[in-house]
């Protein structure tokens, strides 16, 4: 008898425990204002956003959440407090997005392309919200999405590989073979081998996003290999501690790594989307906001370079100010022919340029590129 | 394959598998007396960010180890207080702190992420040892908490097969009632080892934040914890047999990258897969095996004891 109420009693408690902690786990919501400030919150807009990953992920969502603190710091009259961490993608996500709506959110982006669906029902239910996805395709009367072309970032940071590296070998460290990365790839590519066209990029594919120790013992095998200079599409800084512990070059992606490895990193692609931001929320609340796709470029400041490491000599910055130029003006971009893939057919003729349907729908490497997509068969 | 590219790949798959070879040693020790911790990945965690954190503000990754191990003990403490005290399911209040631990690890971490750690545990030459040929560059020429590893693991195994302590151990987790009959007592064996194990796990979590990354980033264990809970049944409670299935588990990762770099035209999706198509076979062959010769899981894992029971 004692038995049986011991073991209802333990079994209630760890039921409080196992919900007191799903509660500050999952999907946690924050709030940094405090309660004096509600009656003043009430008439402020609110915009809420929906996170994949912990905001100290060093990597994507750490870049989503600073654009949410400039946001906050531009405009001191928005509250824009409420975000949710390590939401999962899928079905299991409507709730939480649902639940930003409750909180009496104006705008919501969601910023990751496993909240498309969702978004898109939640925003079915709630005509007066406006959300926001980012880097998926589907649109609605109030949903819009945007993206970045990452691409545009990753060619100017080739550059600066190509000319530092001495042994014309470049590891690249990749999560998945899906269109957005492969063409990260090949845009970097052609970069440094606008400026060094016997040098080779040597891809490893990780298979995840988030893994400090894989990434950092892929980038261990790619230096083994000879590489001198390692970037990555991933979201730890790993591939970079790795470079800056054999004494090599690399370069970072989504925020500035340079903290990391200082004596590695020679730049990062970087996402900066705290002026988008602010021109978002600023269309929403005057009124102008009409669903739209927005797929900025460096021209809008929504992708570019960290700054440079000190190891950067000037020749090359030179370089990639001209280049950025250049594609800031649209006088080129980089997909512009002639570009041959890896078996040195030519894929885009001289003279033309990839639409941006087939850039986001690539799935072949240019020429230059060492590794394999998994596709050939 | 060169040589040296095969040595890389053994130093690789040993700082690799180390940080799951705390934690499995520890998970050992906490299953030899019955007691099944699934929280072992929150463990690790916590004792990760706790070690950085000391390690942060004292200069002193030592101090740093240290702390991760009193961390993780302490989880593990809840554990025991859950399971033998309450005599709760040991897989709810495993799971329960896995998932506490990824939380307070996260929100005791914040202010932490990106900042490197100014003096970690760095790879060093061990005297004579390291200039042996092959040898050497391969198991001397790593950081001290692998050396710590490398001496915790045969005294492990000396301590649980060849003490008294460790037959009281062991019957604790195989026959309670016969232990308990003989006096030994079954809780306060049960709370001892998991503390340990726990200790254990922390400081595996501390390898990668203080010896492997060495920084701080949420969640950084991406699921160690969980492979160290597999390993202890691919190793068969053996202390030695989880030095090697640590260092293979780590390994299998750096090869897949290594097979990919010779352009072997195997998907990387395949590779991914081999260290989880490893564990399901090394699960058959291990089931066999225990049918066969009677090892196998510790009689009383997961189940408490209760006097009154008996």
């Amino acid at each position: 008898m004692l038995t049986k109420k011991r073991s209802i009693f333990t079994l209630l408690l760890v039921c409080t425990m196992a919900l007191l902690l799903v509660g500050c786990g999952g999907g946690e919501q924050k709030s940094e204002e405090d309660a004096a400030a509600k009656q003043e919150q009430d008439e402020q807009m609110k915009v809420g956003f929906i996170y994949v990953g912990p905001t100290g992920d060093a990597g994507w969502t750490y870049a989503h959440d600073q654009g949410r603190k400039y946001l906050q710091e531009q405009m001191p009259d928005v509250d824009a407090s409420y975000y949710m961490e390590n939401v999962e993608e899928g079905a299991a996500s409507e709730s939480y997005i649902q639940q930003l709506v409750q909180e009496g959110s104006d705008l919501i982006f969601t910023t990751s392309f496993g909240y498309m669906d969702s978004t898109i029902k939640v925003a079915e239910r709630n005509k007066d919200v406006v959300f926001m996805h980012n880097s998926g395709y589907k649109t609605s009367e109030n949903v819009g999405n945007y993206f970045g072309r990452m691409y545009q970032a990753r060619y100017l940071s080739g550059i600066v590989a190509g000319k530092q590296t001495e042994k014309d070998l470049i590891g690249y460290v990749a999560a998945y073979p899906i269109p957005e990365v492969i063409r990260g790839i090949n845009a970097f590519t052609l970069g440094v081998r606008s400026v060094n066209p016997d040098a080779e990029v040597r891809v490893v594919w990780t298979n995840t996003w988030y893994d400090p120790v894989k990434e950092k013992d892929a980038a261990k095998a790619l230096l083994d290999e000879g590489c001198d200079v390692i970037t990555q599409h991933q979201d730890t800084p790993g591939p970079m501690q790795a470079a800056e512990e054999r004494g090599a070059y690399g370069i970072g992606y989504n925020s500035d790594m340079s903290d990391m490895a200082p004596k590695a990193v020679l730049t990062s692609a970087v996402w900066n989307w705290g002026p988008y931001y602010v021109d978002t929320v600023k269309a929403v609340k005057e009124g102008t906001w009409e669903s739209n796709s927005y797929w900025g470029g460096l021209g809008d400041g929504i992708v570019g370079l960290a700054p440079y490491g000190d190891m950067v000599p000037e020749e090359t910055k030179e370089l990639v100010e001209a280049k950025k130029q250049e594609i800031i003006n649209g006088e080129w971009d980089v997909f512009t022919g002639p570009i041959k893939d890896q078996n040195g057919d030519v894929k885009v003729a001289e003279g033309e340029k990839l639409t941006d349907k087939q850039m986001l729908e690539m799935e072949w490497f240019v020429e230059g590129v060492l590794g394999n997509i998994g596709n050939e068969k | 394959m060169e040589t040296s590219i095969l040595i890389a790949l053994m130093a690789t798959a040993i700082t690799a598998g180390t940080a799951i070879l705390f934690a499995s040693l520890g998970e050992i020790f906490t299953e030899r007396v019955g007691i099944l911790n699934l929280g072992a990945e929150g463990m690790m965690l916590v004792g990760a960010v706790t070690g950085f954190m000391v390690a942060f503000k004292t200069g002193n990754p030592w101090l740093g180890a240290a702390a991760s191990m009193m961390a993780g003990g302490a989880m593990a403490a809840i554990h025991a207080i859950l399971t033998v005290t309450f005599q709760a399911n040991h897989v709810v209040s495993g799971l329960a702190l896995t998932i506490f631990g990824t939380g307070l690890s996260g929100y005791l971490g914040k202010s932490y992420i990106g900042q490197p750690l100014p003096n970690p545990f760095k790879p060093e030459k061990l005297g004579v040892l390291g200039d042996i040929p092959v040898i050497g560059p391969i198991l001397f020429q790593q950081d001290a908490l692998v050396y710590l590893s490398f001496i915790l693991v045969p005294l492990a195994w000396f301590y649980i097969f060849h003490t008294k302590m460790g037959l009281n151990l062991r019957s604790v987790g195989e026959n309670p009632g016969a232990a308990d009959s003989l006096g030994v007592s079954v809780s306060k064996t049960r709370y001892l080892y998991t503390i340990i194990g726990g200790m254990l796990a922390g400081l595996g979590g501390a390898y990668l934040s203080l010896a492997y990354a060495p920084s701080w980033m949420e969640n950084m264990t991406a699921g160690r914890g969980w492979i160290a809970v597999a390993l202890v049944i691919f190793a068969t409670w053996n202390p030695l047999y989880a030095l090697v299935g640590a260092y293979m588990f780590g390994g299998i990762d750096a090869l897949g990258f290594r097979m990919q770099i010779i352009d072997l035209q195997i998907p990387s999706y395949f590779l991914s897969m081999l260290p989880y198509i490893c564990t399901i076979l090394i699960l058959i062959i291990t089931t066999y095996r225990a049918r066969k010769s009677g090892i196998g899981a510790p009689k009383a894992l997961g189940v408490s004891y209760d006097r009154e029971d008996r």
